[in-house]
């Protein structure tokens, strides 16, 4: 009933995904795993066909990245000097991308154990995509998680109230803008450990 | 799919109809006026705090929804402004009962990035002490499995020999509970000495302490009453929640990561077997998590006979920068596939890192699973999904 794929390799089938996902697939990069980015109108019915055609049934996760870098940078200026100009032009990952925010998943055939991240952008001036709650049921928590950390809307999903924080929190913490408040505040004394130490044993960092 | 996979589905799904037909009867005999039970956030049975509102229809749950957020510590954030080394030390406090096992997936992403691969001697201690987590969380599991359900013996026993397997840990690592041992490259240090004939004596210790739970606690009636036919899970909707781990294949789907999935670590060294269970109730869940612990013992046996000699560390880099690029890797934890899916951008610490918890994907079915069942039940069915609350919020 299943297959040990110890002997294969994890892609078996990058042509036969590319080949049914057709039209609706925008760039794919293949690597160890298989990337795979599609048009923001054609995501659930992408998903959907990789479940009802493709057979990946397993659902492992969804989440979302702000590809713009943090004008904060690491958290390691200090609070007292006026903030360093940083450089924060946006540069999407593997598969391309044309927004600030890509929502990505990752979905198994729990029969071959093939595996493929799929990507989708999100357009920057409705920051929403379609909700895939009805095509994979367990994507309803991660939808609602996204939302949360990122602020981006997932059209059609039925209650996207926070998980974690109180309802009336202000701002997306996982944003790129959104400053790690412990780091503004005090200055992180962790960099001085990573500089390098001549002769020490420098291969950790950190206090040790 | 073949003959087995469609007879098995049957199965689930008749317990399944058969239930439901149960409620179904009672409901339209006694009409009752709702109310809204909340159990939690601190409830012994929540195995830390979360908190679980249930709408009642007399004792039926009509609506469940476990309300997260009283542990949520915001690692993935945290993640952005460290250092790769540094955030070993965040992870091992996801899941806290197997908090080595967490370790493992993060550096093998930072690695796999690198281009790195640790020395064969490295993989399989890491290995070793990725299977003791195992055994000192699923241990855990078992007995606070009998404290759900009224027995207190078992625990008393899930404790003592649970210290043995932490105190090898703590005698390979140095720490018992967040043993931040795990490097880019390697491991921090070697075994100590004297530690494989020890752990040798411990996994004797454990597989009695199987055989005990089994007695105690698999052939209870009352155990057996309470879990059998409770909190049916089929094997598709398991699939489509994400499940992972034993609650996967306690609905039939023989998948395991150690064995599907090639990773540089020395499972494929030793000879074990992938448990699955064909009801996907609360008692195959249990018995699943049984068998593997024992399958784990059996794997450390193995294992230990076999330790290669050689470096524990790979030639890496004083001062680690991961080269650009994306990389996801998962391993199969005591609570299911966990997995990192680690963004670099070149510098000395990650750009994103995206958690992927088990126990995240594991409970975010109980408002399916609780809907129709009695408030008893609740309780075994939490417990036999198996959470750890630091896993769900992370």
């Amino acid at each position: 009933m299943s297959t040990t794929s110890e002997t294969q390799p994890r892609i078996t089938s990058v042509a036969e995904v590319k080949a049914t996902l057709g039209d609706r697939l925008v760039d794919s990069f293949h690597k160890d795993d298989l990337w795979l980015r599609v048009r923001t109108d054609a995501w659930k019915s992408s998903m959907r066909t990789l479940r009802d055609t493709l057979g990946f049934h397993y659902f492992c996760f969804l989440s979302a990245i702000d590809w713009m870098p943090s004008p904060y940078g690491r958290g390691e200026d200090d609070p007292t000097e006026p903030p360093p100009e940083r450089d924060t032009t946006i540069r999407q990952g593997y598969a391309g991308g044309a927004t600030r925010m890509q929502v990505f998943a990752r979905v198994t055939n729990p029969v071959t154990h093939v595996s493929v991240i799929i990507k989708v952008d999100v357009p920057d001036d409705s920051l929403a995509i379609e909700s895939i709650h009805d095509v994979y049921a367990g994507a309803n928590w991660h939808e609602r998680e996204t939302h949360e950390m990122f602020g981006i809307g997932f059209d059609g999903h039925p209650d996207l109230r926070n998980m974690y924080l109180p309802m009336d929190f202000e701002g997306f913490p996982l944003r790129k803008d959104f400053p790690l408040l412990a780091r503004m505040v005090k200055p992180w004394p962790g960099i001085v450990d990573v500089e390098p130490l001549p002769g020490g044993d420098g291969d950790e960092g950190g206090d040790e | 799919m073949s003959l087995t996979d469609r007879v098995l589905g049957d199965r689930q799904r008749l317990a399944y109809i058969a239930s439901q037909a149960a409620d179904a009867r009672l409901n339209v005999e006694l009409e009752t006026e709702g109310m809204t039970l909340n159990i939690g956030p601190q409830h012994p049975a929540t195995h830390g705090t979360l908190r679980i509102i249930a709408r009642l229809d007399g004792e039926q749950v009509v609506w469940a929804e476990p309300s997260c957020g009283y542990m949520h510590r915001g690692y993935e954030k945290l993640a952005e402004v460290r250092t790769y080394p540094q955030v070993t030390s965040l992870v091992n406090r996801i899941d806290w009962l197997g908090s080595f096992a967490n370790e493992v997936p993060f550096i093998l992403a930072a690695e796999k990035l690198m281009e790195v691969e640790a020395p064969p001697r490295a993989q399989h201690i890491r290995t070793i002490l990725f299977e003791l987590s195992r055994i000192a969380n699923v241990s855990l599991f078992l007995g606070d499995l009998g404290v759900q359900m009224g027995a207190i013996t078992p625990v008393f026993f899930a404790f003592r020999d649970r210290e043995y397997v932490l105190n090898l840990i703590e005698g390979a690592t140095g720490g018992r509970f967040h043993p931040n041992f795990d490097r880019i490259g390697g491991l921090k240090d070697d075994l100590p000495k004297g530690w494989i004939a020890e752990t040798k004596a411990v996994m004797k210790k454990l597989r009695n302490f199987c055989d005990q739970i089994e007695d105690l606690l698999f052939g209870n009636e009352i155990f057996q009453s309470r879990t059998r036919g409770i909190g049916v899970i089929p094997r598709d909707i398991a699939l489509q929640y994400g499940l992972s781990g034993a609650n996967l294949r306690a609905s039939g789907v023989d998948w395991d990561l150690r064995r599907d999935h090639p990773l540089p670590m020395a499972w494929n060294k030793a000879d074990w077997k992938v448990w699955t269970h064909p009801d996907g109730d609360s008692f195959a869940r249990c018995w699943v998590r049984l068998q593997e612990t024992r399958e784990s013992t059996r794997i450390v046996d193995q294992l230990l006979d076999t330790i290669p000699s050689g470096p524990i560390m790979a030639k890496v880099p004083k001062i680690i920068k991961v080269p650009e690029g994306e990389a996801w890797v998962s391993t199969e934890n005591p609570l299911g596939e966990m997995g990192y899916y680690v963004v670099s951008r070149g510098e000395l610490g990650p750009f994103r890192v995206k958690i992927r918890s088990a126990s995240f994907n594991n409970i975010s079915v109980a408002p399916w699973a609780l809907r129709g069942v009695y408030v008893p039940d609740i309780i075994t069915i939490l417990a036999s999904l198996y959470f750890i609350l630091g896993d769900i919020d992370r």
